[in-house]
């Protein structure tokens, strides 16, 4: 597979991420075109990984290992992911508790 | 036109269907379910790339336990389509067009990459199995490793704070 498809596939679910971070006012939804995002970078670094092993295995016949160090940099990606989750979603279920809405907009009363 | 292209642009399609309904749908519910289906695709491009160490855990640790636990809250809020806010329309417009202008500007600067020397090796190296990973894991990255469970004990211990009552 070429790579720029990988580029731009990853591009459009990172673009739609931001767009709905933009549009929508539910914390969750926001919440999870974040995860969007982040899932869009992770789509990209194996991507590459596996660019960067094609184009060592051109050059050293045997070098098979080549790229695990990016899928590795997904996988602590996916460790900061989870626990990001738990304290976010524990944030959005208090001001849940507190204002009775999960609209972001009742979040400037913060401002006093 | 073989097999693993059909697969990749069956997934790829896939992929952005699912997210732009997440955007686009207004019941939160759905919206999830379709991320899940996002994840689901996002999973079959690891799998196509022979990634399968990050297909399993993909599947698992995003499609399996961090959804579930958005779905759980959603439910625990009862949200649905009638209690969804929705933001003003030219303000929809104005984030719409913004993310556009983002995807524009970077398609058109990344456009001219020679596609002819750089591809993904796909369905094939070994470099993503299970074997290769936990080798490089422990021999190199052993202190994020351990650094990671520091974060999720603090993660853990942060969520239980937050969520009791005062």
């Amino acid at each position: 597979m070429p790579i720029n498809l990988y580029i731009f596939l990853a591009l459009a679910l990172f673009s739609i991420g931001v767009i709905g971070v933009l549009t929508r006012r539910n914390a969750i939804i926001i919440f999870m075109c974040i995860e969007l995002m982040l899932n869009s970078v992770n789509l990209l670094l194996v991507a590459f990984s596996k660019m960067h092993l094609a184009d060592m295995l051109a050059k050293v016949p045997g070098a098979v290992n080549n790229g695990a160090d990016a899928q590795l940099f997904v996988f602590f990606i996916m460790v900061v992911a989870a626990a990001e989750v738990t304290v976010g979603l524990a944030i959005i279920v208090m001001m849940y508790r507190n204002v009775h809405s999960v609209d972001v907009n009742f979040l400037n009363r913060l401002k006093n | 036109m073989n097999i693993t292209t059909i697969l990749f642009w069956f997934l790829t399609v896939l992929a952005i269907g699912s997210a732009l309904m997440v955007i686009v749908s207004r019941n939160p519910v759905y919206s999830v379910l379709s991320l899940i289906l996002t994840f689901f695709a996002i999973s079959g491009h690891y799998l196509l790339l022979n990634a399968q160490f990050l297909f399993i855990v993909n599947l698992i640790v995003y499609a399996g336990a961090i959804m579930v636990l958005f779905l759980f809250v959603l439910m625990l809020m009862n949200l649905n389509s009638e209690s969804e806010p929705s933001r003003q329309k030219w303000l929809k417009f104005a984030g719409t067009i913004a993310g556009g202008c983002l995807l524009l500007v970077l398609v058109a600067a990344l456009r001219d990459v020679d596609s002819k020397s750089t591809y993904a090796l796909v369905n094939a190296g070994d470099s993503g199995l299970i074997e290769n990973l936990g080798k490089t894991l422990f021999r190199d990255y052993v202190v994020p490793f351990e650094i990671s469970s520091i974060l999720f004990l603090s993660a853990m211990v942060g969520a239980v704070v937050l969520g009791k009552k005062e």
